[in-house]
């Protein structure tokens, strides 16, 4: 027994020893395959001698041994964290500075970004959204609004005929005959569409463009809510310092007609470049129904009242996204979309 | 219109506002400037200098060797003026000054002679666009005084955009009328020479030898003819010729810029023939016969057709009625007699001419606009002061051609209509102050006022809202009250194709594509439709489909050097229809190159076919369309549409028609999710080429009892092990009940029924 204890505090001491220096992960495994290892290892090796003790003796000498067997285990393990830790510490890290993993990123055209901020706009302020055809009649194109076909104003649309008395329609204002013909008062639209006219492409003419129709019909509409709302939609679509200006104008199929000019949105209204130095940008055309265009839909003229308005949101798109060339929108350039990307 | 603001001021002394003030107003009456030029700001060093003597150059035969006086001492310039000549007067750049686009006079030595500064041509002063020789200037003059100063050119042009509908304001008139503080009260017109009365008459009258007759008096209202016999044709006086320059316009003879200047003053067109070159002493106003020519003024034989209103001697045409003059009956230098011709034409007949030949002259786009039938004999008036004052002679005869006097109806304006439409009350006296400057004249009568519309503004006001805009217009838009109201919201319902065209476009940009905007002029092989007067005849119809346009988009990024393109377009397409062509809207997408960007892990592949599937599936069902059936028809469709560089990848796409209804999905009703857990099993099976896999999939659902929640094929192989003409295809099956935790067993069961019915139906075997 005593021999035993011996061996035992030899065997405690030098694991002791050989577990303090142990410094790398592959040190401690020898460690403990040396003193705990199942076949080679001292401490089971110790177990082994159990036998040729005494029935009193065994059940100490068992129990000593596990004692040592037991701090050697928890040194080993501290010792092994310890170095988990340090190896760890030391191995080469994900580099997060590398380039992620994306998918592709589409985008709206930026004339429909226009269009649909406008639309919401207008959605807050009433008004629904109505569509018709791109290749009309004369009739809804012209005649409905007031428009004679040997009158100069006529001169305005040079127009792409399909065949005699059907052309491609020269603005959106045909849906307002269409929408009128179709429903009753209360009437807010607006109508966004392609139009066309026989105008080549250039930095500022495009043979099919969009534009963006309102109508206004009900009792009771005058000239100051047809201002009202205007200016209410310009604070709402150009931010909510913006001025709004009318002047007088001529359009067949409104009286009075307006142009509506909005304080400039680069410059503020102090003048630049972009507003020509006038700090005023004309952004739409407009006015109170004509009473004959109300005859031509059989709407009571005397009864009803109301506005239209008409403008470009490729213009409007050119101005609020600083694009200086209309052939810009119609290129399908990839390189000039993906701009929009996230707009 | 141009505008001369010291003829403007001439008119209306009253006006007392700077040229740039006078356009801001313009534009909130409702005729915007363009723009306004200060005529004389580069030309202010030029002064009035007179040729003493002229000689040839020693050395240069075209060039002459001038002595000039500008006021001080004799100079000597080199001249390359043909038509310069001793002893007249000349605008003169003298050493030191500057001139237009910022030339630079200087002392000079042109061919060994010295020249101390330059004789100027029109153009060089930026008075128009002659250069054939230098101005000569016609007149008196203090020599050395400022040029402009002494031809009355330190003016301003303002340059006005007239709508159609306002005629009247195609004068220094009418835009006097306008922007005088006090309207039409505060102009004055200067008359050089009384009129003597000319004779009424009816369908026909005689001017001294002249017989006029209007044959068709619903396009010629009324024909003034005027004859003025010894007149001396020769250049215009300063003041007249600076006028015309003014605005733009050049001087030709004394005759012919009278005229020029009464239609930019009053804007009445007038024209002048040769008194002597009337055939058989007769004017007939008659439409153009079948078949006949005639050479304008500007040189051109035109052809005419029988629509066409002419002015006709007793041979022949020798005018369009309000286009423009013949040659043959021009008032040249050897010209003594004259006829003056005044007329008022039918707006439409003037518009039909010209777009007929192709030709829009200052007189027919006042013509076509409507001019004032009141003012002709004042106009009238007006030019033979002119002419007798710069070109002599005197009236021998006059007549009034006059078969239909125009009728004028008043206009019964109601107040309360007024208010109802503008939203703002407004007393009849105030209407009355609002109108009566720029020349109506309103009455009460009861409630209502009766407002007489006057001449100018006849072709454009004829109901009572033309009056209510004139009254807004006059009143100034911007003082009207700008209040949002309340509204009722509007009873149109909603689109549905836009609902679902915003749905559609939110999902191609969350697959990463970009909206592509194309115009519908398609070749004459992708079309249906085709236009009357195409831009180009490459571009002759409407397109039938948006692939073709989409697909050239491609080749233009790819020529680009861009390889990985992903274009959408939502849009029209065209198909002939019967009383217009029908529309359908569409959607269509193409894409090559790769699925995702470039990734240094190197895991980003060419898109494919299954992307195509993929992405067709989704729009399908995004549109309402049950099940989709994708087929080969054909490699390399779109070779025919696109010619690709050689390194571009394939090219995929497709194109869906939108329900004119629109669609939404309808509304879920929940399920309840799973309480017990699936079990999978995967089978591999040797499948024929011949047999789809879709109709395996078919018959392991049929077989595969009612716990099969899901089958899917999630391995293909060809190859070593695999019999020629066949595949290995892996499927996985998911079985689960709703009611207890399924077995192994209850999972062998129910592969063992697919496996026996592949068999019994296709031949197919397990793969071993």
């Amino acid at each position: 027994m005593a021999d035993i204890t011996a061996q035992l505090t030899d065997i405690e001491r030098k694991a002791r020893e050989a577990i303090e220096k142990a410094d790398s992960l592959d040190a401690i495994e020898a460690a403990r395959v040396k003193y705990l290892g199942r076949k080679e290892g001292q401490l089971t090796g110790m177990m082994k001698q159990l036998a040729q003790l005494s029935a009193e003796e065994k059940p100490k000498a068992g129990a000593e041994i596990n004692r040592v067997k037991n701090i050697l285990t928890e040194l080993l393990d501290a010792r092994q964290a310890d170095a988990e830790a340090r190896a760890a510490a030391l191995a080469p890290r994900e580099d997060l500075t590398l380039p992620a993993r994306h998918v592709w990123h589409g985008a709206k055209h930026p004339v429909t970004l226009v269009i649909d901020e406008i639309c919401e706009v207008f959605r807050t302020l009433g008004f629904t959204r109505a569509r018709g055809p791109e290749a009309e009649t004369e009739w809804y194109n012209f005649t409905a609004l007031n428009t004679p076909l040997d009158h100069p104003a006529a001169d305005m649309h040079d127009t792409f005929y399909l065949s005699p008395g059907v052309l491609l329609r020269s603005h959106t204002s045909p849906v307002q005959i269409r929408t009128m013909q179709n429903f009753q008062p209360p009437i807010r639209v607006v109508i966004p569409g392609m139009c066309y006219r026989r105008d080549p492409f250039d930095a500022s003419h495009a043979p099919a463009f969009e534009q963006l129709e309102g109508l206004v019909v009900d009792e009771g509409i005058t000239f100051v809510d047809f201002k009202g709302t205007l200016a209410e939609f310009a604070r709402r679509m150009f931010g909510s310092s913006t001025k709004t200006r009318f002047r007088p104008s001529f359009f067949p199929f409104t009286e009075p007609s307006a142009e509506v000019d909005v304080s400039c949105t680069i410059c503020g209204g102090n003048g630049c470049s972009a507003c020509k130095g006038t700090g005023w940008i004309e952004i739409m055309g407009s006015g109170m129904v004509h009473p004959n265009v109300f005859e031509h839909v059989n709407y009571d003229a005397e009864k009803y009242t109301g506005y239209a308005f008409g403008m470009g949101p490729a213009r409007i798109a050119m101005l609020l996204y600083g694009i200086p060339d209309i052939r810009l929108l119609y290129d399908s350039d990839t390189r000039f979309l993906e701009q929009f990307s996230g707009q | 219109m141009n505008i001369s603001y010291r003829w403007l001021k001439e008119l209306a002394p009253t006006i007392n506002e700077t040229p740039q003030e006078i356009a801001d107003r313009l534009a909130m009456l409702g005729a915007p400037v363009d723009e306004v030029i200060d005529i004389g700001a580069s030309i202010g060093d030029v002064v009035i200098a007179r040729t003493v003597s002229v000689e040839r150059h020693p050395n240069a035969d075209r060039l002459s060797l001038c002595q000039v006086d500008a006021g001080g001492e004799i100079l000597q310039v080199v001249c390359g003026a043909p038509n310069v000549r001793a002893n007249a007067y000349y605008p003169f750049a003298p050493v030191g000054s500057s001139l237009p686009g910022g030339v630079q006079i200087k002392k000079a030595k042109i061919r060994g002679s010295e020249s101390q500064g330059m004789l100027c041509s029109a153009r060089e002063l930026n008075l128009g666009r002659d250069h054939d020789g230098i101005l000569e200037l016609h007149g008196d003059f203090t020599l050395g005084q400022q040029f402009i100063e002494a031809v009355g050119l330190n003016d301003a042009r303002i340059v006005v955009d007239v709508t159609p509908n306002r005629g009247d304001l195609l004068s220094h008139w009418g835009v006097a009328r306008e922007v005088a503080p006090g309207g039409q009260s505060d102009l004055r017109l200067k008359f050089g020479a009384e009129l003597p009365a000319p004779e009424q008459t009816t369908g026909t009258g005689k001017a001294a030898r002249i017989s006029i007759r209007i044959d068709d008096p619903d396009l010629c209202r009324r024909y003034i003819g005027v004859a003025i016999e010894g007149v001396k044709i020769g250049p215009s006086p300063e003041w007249l010729a600076s006028r015309l320059r003014a605005i733009g316009s050049r001087p030709i003879n004394n005759v012919v810029d009278a005229t020029n200047f009464v239609l930019h003053e009053l804007g009445q067109p007038l024209h002048a023939f040769d008194l002597d070159r009337i055939g058989k002493n007769e004017i007939i106003i008659r439409r153009a016969q079948v078949d006949e020519q005639i050479t304008t003024l500007d040189g051109e034989n035109r052809k005419l057709t029988a629509g066409m209103l002419v002015i006709a001697d007793g041979d022949r045409a020798s005018a369009i009625a309000g286009v423009m003059g013949g040659r043959d009956s021009e008032v040249t230098e050897a010209t003594t007699n004259i006829l003056l011709e005044c007329a008022l034409f039918e707006p439409k007949q003037i518009r039909k001419t010209r777009t007929a030949i192709g030709l829009s002259t200052d007189a027919s786009y006042r013509f076509e606009r409507g001019v004032d039938p009141d003012t002709m004999s004042v106009a009238v008036q007006r030019v033979i002061g002119l002419i007798i004052e710069t070109a002599g002679g005197k009236v021998t005869g006059a007549t009034d051609v006059y078969p239909n006097p125009m009728e004028r109806t008043a206009v019964r304006v109601r107040p309360e209509r007024v208010s109802k439409l503008l939203g703002k009350q407004f007393s009849a006296t105030e209407i009355g102050s609002l109108l009566e400057p720029i020349g109506f004249a309103g009455k009460l009568d009861g409630k209502e006022l009766v407002v007489d519309v006057p001449g100018h503004r006849v072709y454009d006001v004829a109901k009572e809202v033309d009056v209510i805009e004139e009254i807004a217009r006059r009143y100034g838009y911007n003082n009207f009250d700008t209040a949002l109201l309340p509204f009722r919201p509007s009873g149109v319902p909603d689109d549905v194709l836009s609902k679902l065209e915003t749905s559609l476009r939110d999902m191609m940009v969350a697959r990463g594509f970009m909206e592509a905007r194309t115009t519908p002029f398609a070749p004459a092989e992708d079309g249906d439709v085709e236009l009357m007067h195409p831009l180009s005849s490459a571009e002759s119809k409407l397109r039938r489909s948006l692939l073709p346009g989409l697909l050239k988009r491609v080749e233009y990024n790819l020529y680009r050097g861009v390889r990985n393109v992903r274009l959408f377009e939502i849009g029209t397409a065209f198909a002939p229809g019967s009383d217009r062509p029908s529309e359908t809207t569409r959607i269509a997408a193409v894409f090559t190159g790769l699925r995702t960007p470039p990734h240094w892990t190197g895991d980003s592949g060419n898109q494919d076919v299954w992307d195509l599937k993929g992405l067709v599936e989704d729009i399908a069902a995004a549109l309402g369309i049950g099940t989709v059936q994708v087929e080969i028809l054909g490699a390399g469709l779109g070779k025919d549409y696109i010619d690709a560089p050689a390194w571009a990848g394939e090219i995929f796409g497709f194109e869906a028609l939108l329900p004119a209804t629109g669609f939404a999905a309808e509304r879920i009703t929940y399920q309840a999710v799973p309480q017990f857990p699936a079990i999978e099993q995967d089978i591999a099976l040797i499948v024929p080429e011949a047999l789809s896999s879709e109709l395996v999939e078919r018959t392991i659902r049929q077989a595969a009892g009612i716990y099969l929640e899901s089958v899917h094929a999630f391995d293909l192989y060809r190859g070593a092990g695999i019999p020629a003409g066949t595949r290995s295809i892996a499927y996985r099956l998911r079985f689960r009940a709703s009611d207890r935790t399924l077995t192994d067993k209850d999972a062998d069961e129910a592969v063992g029924k697919v496996l026996n019915r592949l068999n019994d139906e296709h031949g197919v075997e397990r793969r071993g």
